[in-house]
């Protein structure tokens, strides 16, 4: 294989590329987090975290940390000049209200019809972690995933004719960001923007379960 | 003379009955520390536990969850290598899971009086399955009802003699709404200021919401 698959960071670079000023965005928690830090300072892109923060800044210095201003991950942050504290309710009157122009969210599965999955792998474990994703994944103008091609566990892909666990939302998706290759959902199933350097269109469709299209 | 202090974490929590509906802020910050020790020492058993996030194995959520005080969890967020995954996996802890924003929204409804509302929220989801649904404006919704509380756990920056108070940045998180949903709200502040001091314009929760504070110096 003469491809290298991109690192979360690399993900999250990638993501910031696309985001133009002027948007509202939030970033949910895993892959999603890093994208802030690859969007230059010059570029003014207003972040928005579910716990009532608008303006979301980097992390700050070791002595500058304040234990009041977390993200959704509840690391510590700062606040961009100009941003604001809401309470929960109004976080997601922003959520859900149709105010952000793009949501980031990680995923285990996406389907060609734009369905996500991303809150628990079955109904009987414990783990169920819906946290804000049904409300962002719903409300946002659009809806990006940012997640790794193929699953850890058992190599299976995550790009999917039809999503195997519980969904999030259905329908929502515009594109996804993997390591391999950039993703987006049309009339016809997964259109490919954009692959990874070395990476050949069979190689990619492999490692997809779903059928892709090209342009 | 309104005065809503009360001596201490004891005499404000006193009569908290069994089978409560308990509403609990904080999202990584924002919880009342002070008062939930309070209540794991006051005993009330039979709890309905209102709540962001189950928590870990440690802090304020899993120290009243694993002193088994309490019989269901209302939450967004369970992990499984947590006090709340274990004891529900253990079958001793009932588990109502509510998307975020309908978790606010419900308190929200609580506290403004509003009976019910519709919502795209998890509407295509499992958490629909034997609920009432509705497409609305194209748009397929979820019937969702309030979530009052019998009483809430504030946590606040400062607070004055009427009960107005003000929140530290993302520490405000579900403090208002929470305030506003419960038939007792149980305050722990910082500070505490005179009456007038706070700008009345940066009152973030008033104090016809709360009924009781303490002060809870750091």
């Amino acid at each position: 294989m003469t491809f290298r698959p991109l690192d979360r960071a690399g993900i999250a670079a990638r993501i910031a590329r696309d985001i133009p000023e002027g948007w509202f965005v939030n970033l949910g928690i895993g892959i999603p987090t890093g994208v802030s830090d690859h969007v230059p300072n010059d570029r003014e892109v207003i972040f928005h975290s579910e716990n009532g923060v608008i303006g979301a800044g980097p992390a700050p210095a070791p002595d500058k940390i304040n234990p009041f201003l977390v993200n959704a991950g509840t690391q510590h942050i700062t606040l961009r000049t100009g941003g604001s504290f809401v309470h929960h309710a109004d976080s997601f009157a922003i959520a859900r209200g149709g105010h952000l122009d793009l949501c980031v969210l990680g995923a285990f599965e996406v389907a060609e019809n734009g369905d996500i999955a991303n809150w628990a792998r079955s109904l009987d474990e414990p783990v169920k972690q819906v946290g804000g994703a049904m409300d962002l994944a719903i409300g946002a103008k659009r809806l990006w995933v940012a997640m790794e091609h193929i699953t850890k566990g058992h190599g299976g892909s995550r790009i999917r004719r039809v999503c195997s666990y519980p969904l999030t939302a259905k329908g929502v998706v515009r594109r996804v960001y993997t390591d391999l290759a950039v993703l987006e959902i049309t009339p016809r199933g997964f259109g490919v923007l954009d692959m990874i350097p070395g990476m050949t269109r069979e190689e990619l469709q492999e490692r997809s379960e779903a059928e892709l299209h090209w342009t | 003379m309104i005065d809503k202090f009360v001596p201490d974490v004891a005499a404000a929590l006193a009569d908290i009955a069994d089978g409560a509906v308990i509403l609990l802020p904080g999202f990584g910050n924002g919880m009342p520390e002070t008062l939930v020790k309070g209540l794991i020492a006051q005993g009330a058993r039979d709890l309905t536990l209102v709540v962001n996030s189950g928590g870990r194995d440690t802090g304020p959520t899993a120290d009243i969850l694993a002193s088994g005080q309490c019989r269901k969890l209302i939450c967004s967020f369970v992990r499984a290598d947590s006090v709340a995954g274990r004891l529900f996996a253990a079958g001793k802890l009932e588990l109502e899971i509510v998307p975020q924003g309908t978790l606010a929204e419900r308190l929200r409804a609580a506290g403004a009086g509003v009976q019910a509302f519709y919502t795209p929220t998890g509407a295509d989801t499992l958490l629909a399955e034997g609920r009432e649904t509705r497409v609305i404006n194209g748009r397929n919704c979820l019937l969702e009802y309030p979530l009052p509380g019998d009483v809430a756990l504030v946590d606040a920056w400062e607070a004055d003699r009427w009960g107005n108070l003000t929140h530290r940045e993302s520490a405000r998180n579900f403090n208002p709404v929470m305030a506003m949903a419960a038939a007792l709200t149980v305050v722990q502040t910082r500070h505490v200021v005179a009456l007038g001091d706070i700008p009345p314009a940066n009152v973030h929760t008033p104090g016809v919401f709360v009924h009781r504070v303490v002060h809870v110096p750091a």
